[in-house]
């Protein structure tokens, strides 16, 4: 299988292609159109801001070619992010991928922003790129933006307000967590994601 | 519900962790990536490097073992330690660490925190602080504090630092007591409740404990995220394991896997 990790500055990169590697996966780093049109899975990591991914990935002419992909797409972070239409990060077009926006996690007394540490998963709705995860596993994330758990929504977790963890439709999946540094049920959704019940 | 954190931190030196008690007397406590294996197995929430020989001695960190500890690790890590630039920043982050902390060189250059975070994102950028009480009663930073010969003592105010840092994107402060640091009587509750109150990102607490007790009351008085140890995890006089328990028990949530 050739799964392509695309390139466009976001500096989880290494551990994302590491966590593969855990996984007996040789994933390719690349920001080559051709090469992430032809691969069988294609992630988009991101620690950045979404602006900052967004000029990178049209500088190097990869918005449409991420639009028009045939083959799974993962986004992290802000990666997933990206694949809705709209960031309230600096006001950001994104890929519009997926229906919905992107708002910034309210400050209240108690609850800090960056989101940043270990919280649970909750399940919204069974798919194969979840299966395995317990409900209540423990994911780690780390950021100030997230989606509002919409129709697309398979893992939801919550600070102060609840928010989409995992999101897919049909070939199109993003992770809000970091599942690189998630423990087992990190490890099971990048296996998932690699597995058959994407196809 | 967002768990709160327990973090073993394992100061660096020449390639191997070592621990000294008041920053001074580093013994070798062992392999980087064999104790940060065992760290994470035993339930460590994140694991916090620091090279202390990196600012004192004016150089960046070696990033070969950023890189062994992130092919090994699925658990989040932070470096610190000689980050004084984007480009070693970047270099530290492409290496596999998930955030990258600054002390001196932030103190030195505090416009260094806001290229970080508009390079990277608030939430990989780290500010640690190094405090002391004086006698006027004020908590004041030090800097240089990886080499005691060469550690500083700074007129700024620990709180108006927590502040402007803040203000200039930092996404996470880890305030460490020194009065408290390695001697086991507890973290320094009254700091960081002051801290605290002006803490609008994750305050993590650093320095001092040496009970169970000390983190269920940094985590339920003090309502710090994180709480940063080192000796009282080397010497296992506290397993992690134990600990998680006793804050549960606590009703103190905390990470059970």
């Amino acid at each position: 299988m050739r799964v392509v990790l695309v390139d466009a500055g976001g500096a989880n990169l290494g551990s994302v292609r590491y966590a593969l590697r855990r996984l007996g996966v040789e994933a390719e780093v690349s920001r080559d159109a051709a090469a992430i049109r032809a691969a069988d899975r294609v992630i988009l990591p991101g620690v950045s801001t979404a602006a900052t991914v967004m000029r990178r990935l049209a500088e190097l002419g990869l918005v449409e070619v991420l639009r028009s992909l045939q083959a799974p797409l993962l986004g992290v972070c802000v990666g997933m992010q990206l694949l809705f239409e709209h960031s309230e990060e600096d006001d950001t077009p994104c890929l519009g991928l997926l229906p919905g926006r992107v708002a910034r996690l309210r400050q209240a007394p108690g609850l800090r922003i960056p989101h940043m540490g270990w919280n649970r998963l909750q399940p919204l709705r069974r798919d194969p790129l979840t299966e395995g995860i317990a409900p209540g596993a423990w994911a780690y994330f780390v950021h100030s933006y997230a989606a509002a758990p919409g129709q697309d929504c398979l893992l939801a977790s919550e600070h102060g307000v609840s928010f989409a963890a995992v999101v897919r439709r049909g070939a199109v999946a993003g992770a809000q967590f970091h599942p690189e540094r998630s423990g087992p049920a990190g490890a099971r959704l990048l296996a998932n994601f690699l597995g058959a019940g994407m196809a | 519900m967002l768990s709160r954190r327990v973090i073993p931190c394992l100061d660096v030196r020449g390639g191997r962790v070592v621990k000294g008690v008041r920053f001074r007397d580093h013994v070798d406590m062992g392999d980087i990536v064999e104790l940060s294996l065992r760290y994470r197995d035993a339930g460590a929430d994140e694991l916090v490097f620091y090279d202390i020989g990196a600012s004192p001695e004016g150089r960046s960190v070696d990033y070969a073992w950023v890189e062994r500890v992130s092919s090994l690790l699925d658990i989040p890590f932070c470096v610190a330690g000689g980050i004084r630039d984007v480009a070693t920043a970047r270099a530290v982050l492409h290496a596999g660490a998930d955030k990258i902390s600054v002390n001196t060189p932030a103190l030195e250059r505090p416009a260094l925190v806001s290229e970080l975070a508009d390079a990277f994102g608030v939430q990989c950028v780290v500010v640690g602080i190094d405090s002391v009480a004086e006698a006027d009663g004020e908590w004041r930073v030090r800097s240089h504090t990886g080499d005691p010969d060469k550690t500083r003592a700074l007129a700024l105010r620990t709180l108006d630092w927590i502040v402007e840092a803040q203000r200039l994107g930092a996404g996470e402060i880890v305030l460490n007591c020194m009065d408290s640091d390695g001697v086991r009587r507890g973290y320094d509750i009254a700091q960081l409740s002051a801290a605290r109150a002006l803490c609008a990102v994750p305050l993590v607490a650093s320095g001092g404990a040496g009970e169970v007790r000390h983190f269920a009351e940094a985590f339920r008085v003090a309502d710090v995220d994180g709480a940063l140890a080192a000796s009282v995890f080397h010497s296992g006089a506290i397993a992690i394991a134990a600990l998680k328990r006793g804050l549960r028990a606590q009703g103190i949530e905390v990470r059970d896997e």
